[in-house]
C-alpha cells in the first residue's frame, strides 16, 4: 500500500502503476544475474555504507578505548591505563548525575508538549481548506528552516534582564517582575530552553503527524461519526490508533533529539544554574578541559543512553522501527 | 468543507492568526533587535526607538568591526556545507538507487545502519574525533568538518532518497526500451526526469541540517580558517571590552536566516514531502 502525504507532487503521479506488474524484470531469474544484481547493488550502497559506519563506528570504538585510560592533554606523560577508572569517577560524581536528571527532564517536557502542540497545529492543517493549510503549513516550516543557535539568541534576547521586553510585557503574570532574571534560577532558565526548543521542533513533528492523519482512512472515521461517536471517541478510537506508526516515530525521534541538546544550552545558560546538560557536560569535559579518558567515558555512557532510550521505546510501542520508517 | 458559517470564519481567522504569532514571533523579534542602536538594548521594547543599520554595516562594512570574522565564518558555512550536501547527496543517491532498484541482501542492513547513525549522539563522536583530528592535522580545516558533517547529512539523505526512488515507476523504463532506446537512453529520459525532484529535495534537506550543525563547530574548530557560522555566533565578542556585541549578533544572524527561510518558502512543498515521506511511509 503506498502512501498518499501531504502535498506529494512527483509521487502522485506513479502511485497506480507502483507494485503492479511482476517482479521487476519480469525475465525468469537465473542466479547468475541474482549474483551480478547482488554485486552492483553492494558497489553502489557499499560508499555510503563504509562512510555511514567510518564516521560514527569507528569514533564510538575509538572512544570506548580512549575510555579505559589516564589521559589528559594538558599533562600528556601522564597517560595510563586505568581499566574502569573513569566510569568509576563519572558514576560517583553527582555532577554526572545531576546532569542526567536535567537532560531526562527536558527530554520527557519537551516531548510532552511538542505531541500535543504538534497535535493540535496537525488537525489544524489537516481539517484547513487547502488555501488557508498551505499558508499554515509554510508559516510552520520557518523555525524548522531557522539555525538552533539563532533561534536560542533570540528567545535569550527577549528574556535576559538586560535587553529583553518579556518582562515588560508580562509584568500582570504574578512571579513575573521588570527585575526577574530568568536566567539566575534553575527552573526559569529550564523554561527558557524548553520553550526554544519547542518552538523550533514542534514544527518537525507535527509535519510527521499530519503526515500520520492523512493516512487514516476517512470512510473509518466518518462510519464512526454516523454511528454517534463523539469527537473524542473518534480521536481514541479510530485516529490514533491508525497513526500509532507516525506517532511513535515522531516521539522517538524527537526524545532521542531532545537527549542530545546543547546549542540552546550553551548560548543561554552555558551550564549555570544547574542546567548542564549531559552533551555539555561531555563537550566541557573533554573539548573544554582536554579530558580526553574521562570524556571519552561520558560519550560511551551517553551513547548507551540513548541505546536504553531506544530499548524503552520499541518495548512501550512494540513496532519494529524499521518497518514503521518504510522498510518493508 | 462547503460555505463556512460567519463564526466558522472567524474561528478560523483566530486560528491562523495564532498559528503565525507562534511561528514568526521569535524571527520578528531578532529581527527587531538588530535594527536597534546599541544605547537602545535595554531599553525593553519589542521595536527599536531609532530604526539604525548599524549592527548590519558592522558585519558586513568593508570597516566594519566584526566583518572579517562574519564574512570568513559565512563563507566556511558555506562551503563546507556545500561539500557536504554534494558528497552525501551523490552518495546516497547511488545507495538509494540501488536499494529501490535492485534485488540484493544486506538492503535492510544499510537502512538500519542509517536509522542507527542518525539517533547517533554527536557529542559521543566529537571527543575521539578532536583527539584524531589534532593528531593526523585535519583540526579546524574544511574536510575536517566535512566528514563529520556526513554523519549528520548522509543517514537523512538514505532515507529521503529511498523513500522517493520507490515511487518512481521503474517499468517506464523498460517500456523505453521496448521503444527502441537503448539501456542508457531508457534511463535518462525516464527515470532521471522522475528521481530529479527527489534528488533536488534532499540535498536542500541535507544542507539545512549541515548549516544548523552546532557542536561539531564550536569543538573541531579554533579559528577563522574553518570555523562555520553558528559557531561564530557564539564567539562573537563585541567591538570593544566594554560594548555588548548583541545588535551584532542578531545582525548576523538575520544575514544567514533570511536567504534559508526564503529556500524553505520556496520549496516548501518539496521539502515538506521529503520529510514526511523519509519519515513515515507505511
Amino acid at each position: 500500500m503506498s502512501t498518499e502525504v501531504t502535498g506529494a507532487t512527483a509521487a502522485a503521479a506513479s502511485r497506480s502503476t507502483r507494485g503492479a506488474g511482476p517482479e521487476r524484470s519480469g525475465k525468469p531469474r537465473r542466479s547468475d544475474r541474482a549474483r551480478a544484481e547482488a554485486r552492483l547493488g553492494w558497489l553502489l550502497a557499499g560508499p555510503a555504507f563504509v562512510v555511514m559506519l567510518a564516521v560514527t563506528a569507528y569514533p564510538i570504538l575509538q572512544a570506548l578505548y580512549e575510555s579505559l585510560f589516564r589521559n589528559r592533554l594538558t599533562a600528556p606523560d601522564d597517560r595510563a591505563f586505568i581499566g574502569l577508572g573513569n566510569y568509576a569517577v563519572i558514576l560517583t560524581d553527582p555532577v554526572f548525575w545531576g546532569s542526567l536528571l536535567v537532560t531526562t527532564i527536558i527530554m520527557l517536557v519537551t516531548v510532552a508538549i511538542e505531541l500535543v502542540l504538534g497535535f493540535a497545529l496537525a488537525l489544524v492543517m489537516h481539517r484547513a481548506v487547502t488555501r488557508l493549510r498551505g499558508l499554515l503549513r509554510t508559516a510552520i516550516l520557518v523555525p524548522y528552516g531557522i539555525i538552533t543557535v539563532v533561534s536560542a539568541f533570540a528567545w535569550f534576547y527577549a528574556f535576559a534582564i538586560d535587553s529583553g521586553y518579556v518582562n515588560q510585557w508580562f509584568d500582570w503574570v504574578p512571579g513575573i517582575d521588570e527585575n526577574l532574571n530568568w536566567f539566575a534560577g534553575t527552573g526559569t532558565s529550564l523554561f527558557v530552553i524548553i520553550a526554544s526548543e519547542v518552538w523550533k521542533t514542534t514544527p518537525f513533528i507535527s509535519l510527521l503527524l499530519l503526515a500520520g492523519l492523512a493516512q487514516v482512512p476517512g470512510d473509518l472515521e466518518e462510519a464512526a461519526q454516523v454511528d454517534g461517536a463523539t469527537w473524542w471517541q473518534r480521536m481514541k478510537r479510530v485516529v490514533l490508533p491508525n497513526m500509532k506508526a507516525a506517532i511513535m516515530v515522531a516521539v522517538l525521534f524527537r526524545a532521542l533529539d531532545a537527549f542530545r541538546i546543547f546549542d540552546n544550552v550553551f548560548i543561554m545558560t552555558n551550564g549555570a544554574n544547574n542546567t548542564t546538560v549531559l552533551s555539555l557536560l561531555a563537550y566541557r569535559t573533554s573539548i573544554g578541559r582536554l579530558e580526553i579518558g574521562l570524556g571519552s567515558a561520558i560519550s560511551v555512557l551517553l551513547f548507551v543512553c540513548v541505546l536504553i532510550i531506544c530499548f524503552i521505546a520499541i518495548k512501550i510501542f512494540k513496532v519494529d522501527l524499521a518497518g514503521a520508517r518504510g522498510d518493508r | 468543507m462547503g460555505a463556512m458559517s460567519g463564526r466558522q470564519k472567524i474561528a478560523w481567522a483566530a486560528i491562523t492568526l495564532a498559528v503565525l504569532v507562534y511561528a514568526l514571533f521569535p524571527v520578528a523579534s531578532i529581527l527587531a533587535t538588530s535594527f536597534k542602536l546599541s544605547s537602545d538594548l535595554n531599553s525593553g521594547t519589542f521595536l527599536p526607538t531609532t530604526w539604525t543599520l548599524g549592527n548590519y554595516r558592522e558585519i558586513l562594512a568593508p570597516d566594519g568591526s566584526a566583518q572579517d570574522l562574519f564574512l570568513s565564518s559565512l563563507r566556511n558555512s558555506v562551503g563546507i556545507s556545500l561539500i557536504a550536501t554534494a558528497i552525501s547527496v551523490v552518495l546516497s543517491t547511488l545507495a538509494a538507487y540501488a536499494i529501490a532498484r535492485l534485488q540484493f541482501p544486506g538492503r535492510k542492513l544499510i537502512l538500519t545502519t542509517a536509522l542507527a547513525v542518525s539517533i547517533f549522539p554527536v557529542i559521543s563522536i566529537v571527543t575521539p574525533l578532536f583527539n584524531l583530528w589534532r593528531s593526523i592535522g585535519l583540526y579546524d580545516t574544511w574536510p575536517g568538518l566535512v566528514i563529520p558533517y556526513l554523519s549528520l547529512t548522509l543517514p537523512i539523505s538514505i532515507w529521503t532518497l529511498t523513500a522517493f526512488f520507490r515511487q518512481i515507476p521503474w517499468e517506464l523504463e523498460q517500456a523505453a526500451q521496448v521503444d527502441g532506446a537503448t539501456t542508457w537512453q531508457a534511463f535518462r529520459k525516464a527515470i532521471v526526469p522522475l528521481a530529479a525532484p527527489g534528488v533536488f529535495t534532499t540535498a536542500l534537506i541535507a544542507f539545512f541540517i549541515a548549516w544548523n550543525d552546532f557542536v561539531y563547530g564550536i569543538s573541531l574548530t579554533s579559528t577563522e580558517a574553518a570555523r562555520p557560522v553558528p559557531a561564530a555566533l557564539a564567539f562573537f565578542a563585541g567591538a570593544s571590552q566594554f560594548e555588548e556585541p548583541t545588535g551584532a549578533i542578531s545582525a548576523a544572524a538575520v544575514v544567514v536566516t533570511v536567504p534559508v527561510v526564503v529556500l524553505v518558502l520556496l520549496f516548501q512543498r518539496q521539502i515538506v514531502s521529503g520529510l514526511t515521506q523519509g519519515a513515515v511511509k507505511g
